[in-house]
This record gives C-alpha cells, sequence and structure tokens, in this order.
C-alpha cells in the first residue's frame, strides 16, 4: 500500500493536506456532508481513546491487568467506522475495538472487568446503553459467523431491507488481517453472501499477527478475499478516519438497505504491542515503525483540522477531556472488586442443573470447616 | 392415551415438525435437510411444509452451521442443527465447546443459549471412516453443554422437543442403528424429564446400564442371561449430561453388582465416569467391582471388522459372569 495505489480510498494525505485519491471521488459527498462539530468530535473520539488506551497499557505493567491489547495506531478506522454505524446497528467486535465499543456505549472500564480477570464478558450486550456492542471474542473469527448469524435473523425478521434507514439494521463484523486465516472467515463470507445478510465485514489489516506478517497470510491484497465470494470489496486508507468513515457508511447503508454484505479492508497499523504480553522488537524493526508514524491517524486529523482554522483551545480542551478519561479508568480500575467465588456456577447454565447444584453445596461445606465456633473465619 | 407404531427416525421427524408448529421461532438447519429430507430422511418434507426459511438447507461447512446458529439464537431463534455424521462434527467442535457451550457463562446470564446439535451417532451400519463414531465425552467433558441420546422411539418423539425447549445448549445424539426399528409412541403426554435415566427391565443380579443403541443389547444379553438363571436390570441413561443417577444407585443398592456398556472407546469415558461415581456413592453396595464394556481404544475399524469392535450380548455376558464371580 502506498500512496500512489489508485484502488485505495483516501481523503487525508499523511501531511493532512485534502487530496482525494481517484477511488475516494465517489465518496466525498458523505465527507463533505459532515460538520465540524463532527469532524471535532471524530479527532475528539480518537485522542481520548487513545490516552485510554495508553492509561489501559500502564495499568497493566503496574499489575492491576492480567493483559492488556492495545488499540494504538488504529483509532481511525474504529473511529471512522463506528461513527458510521446507526444506533440500531449491531456490532461483533474481536478484542481490540476500544474505540468502537466507547463510541457506541460500553464504558471502558467493562473492557477491564475482562482484562483484569473479574469476568469473561465484562458487560451486558443485551444493555441498550451498551449499544449493542456484542462482547469481545478472544478465538479469533469465531465472532464473524455468530455477526453473519445474527445477520440472518434480521433477514428472517425482515430487519432489513425495508428502504426505512431509521429502522432498517445491519450488522458489522470487526477481524483483523490474521484472522483472515481462519475458516470461520471465510465460512461467514460464504454464508453471507448465499443468504444476503446485512452485514459489513470490516478487516482492521494492522500489517501484524503478534509476529507473523500479512504477507505470509496472502499473496494478494486482503481485499480481494472479499471480491472472491462475490461480496462488494473495497481497500481504505484504515488511518484517515474521514475516509474510514465514509467507506463505512456507505457499506452500512447499502448493507441495511437490503444490497448484502460488504468488505471492507482498512489498511493501518498496529503502533503498539500485540498485548502487554508481546515484544515487538523481536520481529519487527524501529525503521518500519517510524515510518507509519508519519502515518498516524491522530496527526493527520490535527493537521486537517488545524488547516481548517480550528482555534488552539479546542485542542487544549480535548487533551484535557483525555488526561480526565485517562485518570477515572485509573481511579475506578483499582477500585474494582474481585468476583464472588459463587460465580463459579452461577451462569454455567440458563436452567437449573443437578451438578452445579451439588458443587456450590460441597463448595459451601468444604469452607465451612474453616470458620470457628464463633462463625468468624480460622 | 394416544399410541402410534413408529420407527424412531419417524417419530423424530414428528417431534421436530410439532416443535415447528409450536414455536415460531424454531428453525431446522444443516446439510440436505431439504428437498432430500436429511441423509437419513429425519427431516423428510418438513421444509415442503415449513418453508425454506425455517428449515435451511446451509452451504457444507459444520463451523459455519453451529457459528450461525448461535448469532440466530442471539437474534431471538431456537436453532435446530443437523450433523450430517458423527466424524463430521469435529469441524464445528470450536464453536460447539469455545462458544456455544460457554457464551452464557461469558455473559453472565444475560444471555441464553437455546441450540440444538443434532448428531447421526454410533456404528452397526457398515459404512465407511467417520461415519459410526461416538464422540459423547467430548461433549459431556465441556461445561455449558448439555447431552442426551433416546434409545426409544417415545423417547425420540418427546426428547427432542424438550431439547428445543431447553434454554441451554444439547447435543442430541441419535443412535442411527435404531433409526428403523418401530415402537409405540404415545402422542397424548411425556413420560419423563429429559435429564432422567430410566430402568427399562427388572432383575435382582446385576445392573446393566447404557446409553443410545447400547440399551436394545443390554435388553438382548439380559433375555439371554435370564435363560441361563441370571436376573439382570437394565437401566437406559437417557441423559448422558448432566447424568440422573437416581434409578443407577438404587439398582446398584439392590443388585450389588454393575456392568456398564457403550459403543465408544472405554478410556475416559462416559462409563468411566459412571462406574466411578457409583464406586464413590454405592461404595459398601457394591458385592463387585464396577465393569466396563466399550469398543476398543482404536480408531473404529473398517466396517467388516465392526462386528469385532463393537459391545454384542456376549461380551456383556462375559463381563456379568465376571461381576457374578466375586
Amino acid at each position: 500500500m502506498t500512496s500512489a495505489d489508485p484502488a485505495i480510498v483516501r481523503v487525508l494525505a499523511a501531511d493532512g493536506a485534502y487530496v482525494p485519491s481517484p477511488a475516494a471521488e465517489e465518496y466525498l459527498p458523505l465527507v463533505d456532508a459532515l460538520s465540524d462539530a463532527e469532524l471535532e468530535q471524530f479527532y475528539r473520539d480518537m485522542v481520548v481513546i487513545r490516552a485510554i488506551d495508553t492509561q489501559a497499557t500502564n495499568l497493566q505493567r503496574q499489575g492491576q491487568l492480567a493483559l492488556w491489547p492495545p488499540s494504538r495506531g488504529q483509532e481511525a478506522a474504529q473511529v471512522g467506522s463506528a461513527r458510521a454505524s446507526r444506533p440500531q446497528d449491531t456490532v461483533f467486535p474481536s478484542y481490540r475495538e476500544h474505540a468502537v465499543a466507547r463510541i457506541r456505549g460500553v464504558d471502558p472500564v467493562a473492557i477491564i472487568r475482562l482484562m483484569r480477570g473479574l469476568s469473561n464478558g465484562g458487560w451486558d450486550p443485551t444493555d441498550p446503553a451498551n449499544g449493542n456492542v456484542r462482547l469481545y471474542t478472544l478465538v479469533l473469527g469465531s465472532q464473524v459467523l455468530h455477526a453473519t448469524g445474527y445477520a440472518m435473523s434480521l433477514v428472517l425478521d425482515g430487519k432489513a431491507g425495508t428502504g426505512d434507514p431509521e429502522r432498517d439494521q445491519a450488522v458489522i463484523a470487526y477481524f483483523g488481517d490474521g484472522t483472515t486465516s481462519q475458516g470461520d472467515v471465510h465460512e461467514a463470507m460464504v454464508f453471507a453472501a448465499s443468504f444476503r445478510t446485512p452485514e459489513v465485514f470490516f478487516l482492521q489489516n494492522n500489517q501484524w499477527a503478534i509476529s507473523v506478517p500479512v504477507s505470509t497470510q496472502s499473496r494478494v491484497p486482503l481485499v480481494q478475499r472479499g471480491h472472491g465470494y462475490g461480496i462488494p470489496s473495497v481497500q481504505v486508507d484504515g488511518n484517515d478516519v474521514l475516509a474510514s468513515y465514509a467507506v463505512s457508511r456507505k457499506a452500512l447503508d447499502e448493507a441495511r438497505g437490503g444490497a448484502g454484505p460488504r468488505f471492507i479492508e482498512a489498511v493501518t497499523y498496529r503502533m503498539g504491542a500485540h498485548t502487554t504480553s508481546d515484544d515487538p522488537t523481536k520481529y519487527r524493526g524501529g525503521d518500519e515503525e517510524a515510518a507509519w508514524a508519519e502515518k498516524d491517524p491522530i496527526v493527520r486529523m490535527r493537521a486537517f483540522l488545524e488547516g481548517r482554522g480550528a482555534a488552539g483551545s479546542f485542542f487544549e480542551d480535548v487533551e484535557a477531556e483525555a488526561a480526565d478519561a485517562a485518570e477515572d479508568l485509573r481511579v475506578r480500575t483499582v477500585a474494582l472488586p474481585d468476583p464472588e467465588p459463587e460465580a463459579i456456577f452461577a451462569h454455567v447454565y440458563s436452567d437449573p442443573h443437578p451438578l452445579m447444584d451439588e458443587q456450590r453445596a460441597w463448595r459451601a461445606r468444604y469452607e465451612a470447616t474453616f470458620e470457628t465456633q464463633d462463625g468468624g473465619q480460622a | 392415551m394416544t399410541l402410534e407404531t413408529m420407527s424412531f427416525g419417524k417419530a423424530l421427524n414428528a417431534g421436530m415438525r410439532k416443535a415447528l408448529e409450536d414455536d415460531p421461532r424454531v428453525l431446522l438447519m444443516g446439510e440436505d435437510i431439504g428437498a432430500l429430507g436429511g441423509v437419513f430422511r429425519v427431516t423428510e418434507h418438513l421444509q415442503r411444509d415449513f418453508g425454506p426459511q425455517r428449515v435451511i438447507d446451509t452451504p457444507l461447512a459444520e463451523s459455519g452451521i453451529v457459528g450461525t446458529a448461535i448469532g440466530l439464537a442471539m437474534g431471538g431463534y431456537r436453532p435446530v442443527c443437523e450433523i450430517q455424521f458423527d466424524g463430521f462434527v469435529y469441524p464445528a467442535f470450536d464453536q460447539i465447546t469455545s462458544q456455544l457451550a460457554k457464551l452464557t457463562f461469558r455473559h453472565e446470564g444475560a444471555l441464553s443459549l437455546p441450540v440444538v446439535i443434532r448428531i447421526p451417532y454410533g456404528g452397526h451400519v457398515g459404512a465407511v471412516e467417520h461415519h459410526q463414531e461416538s464422540p459423547e465425552a467430548y461433549f459431556t467433558h465441556t461445561a455449558g453443554l448439555r447431552v442426551v441420546s433416546p434409545s426409544t422411539p417415545n423417547d425420540a418423539y418427546w426428547m427432542i422437543q424438550e431439547a428445543i425447549r431447553s434454554n441451554d445448549p444439547v447435543v442430541f445424539l441419535e443412535p442411527k442403528s435404531r433409526y428403523w426399528p418401530k415402537g409405540e409412541v404415545d402422542l397424548s403426554a411425556s413420560a419423563l424429564p429429559l435429564h432422567a435415566s430410566r430402568v427399562v427391565r427388572r432383575g435382582t443380579d446385576v445392573t446393566l446400564v447404557g446409553h443410545g443403541a447400547m440399551v436394545s443389547t443390554l435388553l438382548q444379553a439380559a433375555a439371554l442371561a435370564e435363560a441361563e438363571g441370571t436376573s439382570c436390570e437394565v437401566v437406559d441413561l437417557r441423559s448422558l449430561s448432566p447424568v440422573d443417577y437416581g434409578p443407577i444407585l438404587d439398582s446398584v443398592r439392590s443388585t450389588g453388582r454393575m456392568v456398564y456398556a457403550q459403543e465408544a472407546p472405554g478410556f475416559t469415558s462416559l462409563g468411566s465416569e459412571v462406574a466411578a461415581t457409583v464406586m464413590e456413592r454405592a461404595f459398601y453396595s457394591l458385592e463387585a467391582p464396577v465393569l466396563r464394556v466399550s469398543g476398543y481404544d482404536t480408531p473404529f475399524p473398517p466396517a467388516k471388522l465392526e462386528g469385532e469392535y463393537l459391545p454384542d450380548p456376549d461380551r456383556v455376558l462375559e463381563a456379568v459372569d465376571r461381576a457374578l464371580a466375586y
């Protein structure tokens, strides 16, 4: 992917200049319709989530979390696509979609509950406050089939393709370049194409599947995978929030309207480690990281907004909000209580289950053997 | 009482027809289940009568079938997936064991997954590799799944409906060699809950326990034993997870001896689990060790050797003799 690649959709050059690529032409009305407030919101989203992401990474280093998968560098792809979705849409994330989750309404502390070892989920996707964001899925690609099945239910229920954009629903499934090698992703695209699901496959190609480069996953640009299933597919500069928004908006609108699935490859870069357990110095060089730092999505959007005359006070305000969000995350993370042991048995099954009852009762008897005669713990 | 005589396969078909009629959120999905009616014809005419949106011919992809069924369940449906043969379930193993089984726990109870996975299983049909296996232990070892296996047409009719009504995922194992024999189905009332085991023959000397197609083998063995003066009680497990130990323990406390028979390899099998639990809970009632009769710990052999591999009445009786010798 270079700036000379004619097929990629890009609106902003790396220096923030408004220089649409040829492929971006058809998307420009969507970009030009964005208000100053919306443009500023995109920037605000990216800066705040980066601060939260950095704070979470630090919290893991300080022993407060078991693990954290940083989203640093992928903010534009995530913010653009999430801001393109409608409230009635449903999101199936992988596990790095912190910006998407936050924009849709998930409290970042809910993600912390997963990463701190308090829950295997973290939030209730059936609570409307969480913006129809399903739980993170840690087995890569499994969630893409769930997304397709959910989109099949929308077809059966007549909840897509009626022509009413306020009511029609779509599904957006997030996954990465490594995950495109998983059979479940391919099966999901087969099912989606066969049943014409209202669904957008949103691939964030961040160049690395832990230590393995994308060249090991595919001999061809990943966007071609979508074409192979008869799914209209587009490659976008995933570090350009305006282009990411526009292609997502169009794909989601088409899917919601009943045109069938769409596939987006957002070309981006994982600026940090795969997770806090990873060491990128083992497999990639500083030159590559420096080259991608030049394409930082936040720097790019800031330059664009400055070029349009955004006030210095706006940027100061965003920095202050980001600092507050990061501090809030720290305060609330360290205050999170550990789960009660009852959580081991509570929700393994929905209906009553004798083995759970037996083991819960056994544990209570066992714990009781440690009690002293006055009822306290020995 | 409304009695009707039908084959096990027809009883399953009738049970699914009833479920489709009773609840518009019930869907059937799988390979070749529509116009063909499934390779065993268990879904015959259901697509004709309920339409292709409720009886869905899927692409040929087992993980895709189960994975999309999970998404459909998230959308409020109650999908019933057909896996064409036992040995074809493994491509869906992640979706069944890491997703379907664990999603309610992951959601801390906020989401139920009422998905049924139907799997024709077991031998005695002379088929090629991957078509005669007994994979139950993989699923009984996974928390979050319920696993059942009917052995009679009446149970097939009622248990499929109860499995579909369950709010938890159910692996529904259909002993394919029993698809054709007929039996009476009482259409008016279900006899037993889904997770109950049942004494199917009374006896006093040895308790024989098994599931699926092995129940008929145990009954044959019991009849042969009776001719030789040994009285065998036979228990049909019906539910493989959870196991209903009440009737088994009652029986063992009366007979003092137990043999578990299964087609599956014996190592870390359902029979191992039941034997261990009976030993723990009925130790002072036992006159002999609990014995297991199983398939060998080998791959399922070529069909011409399946008679050597699968436990038959003689192998069951050999274990009965050993139990009585203590």
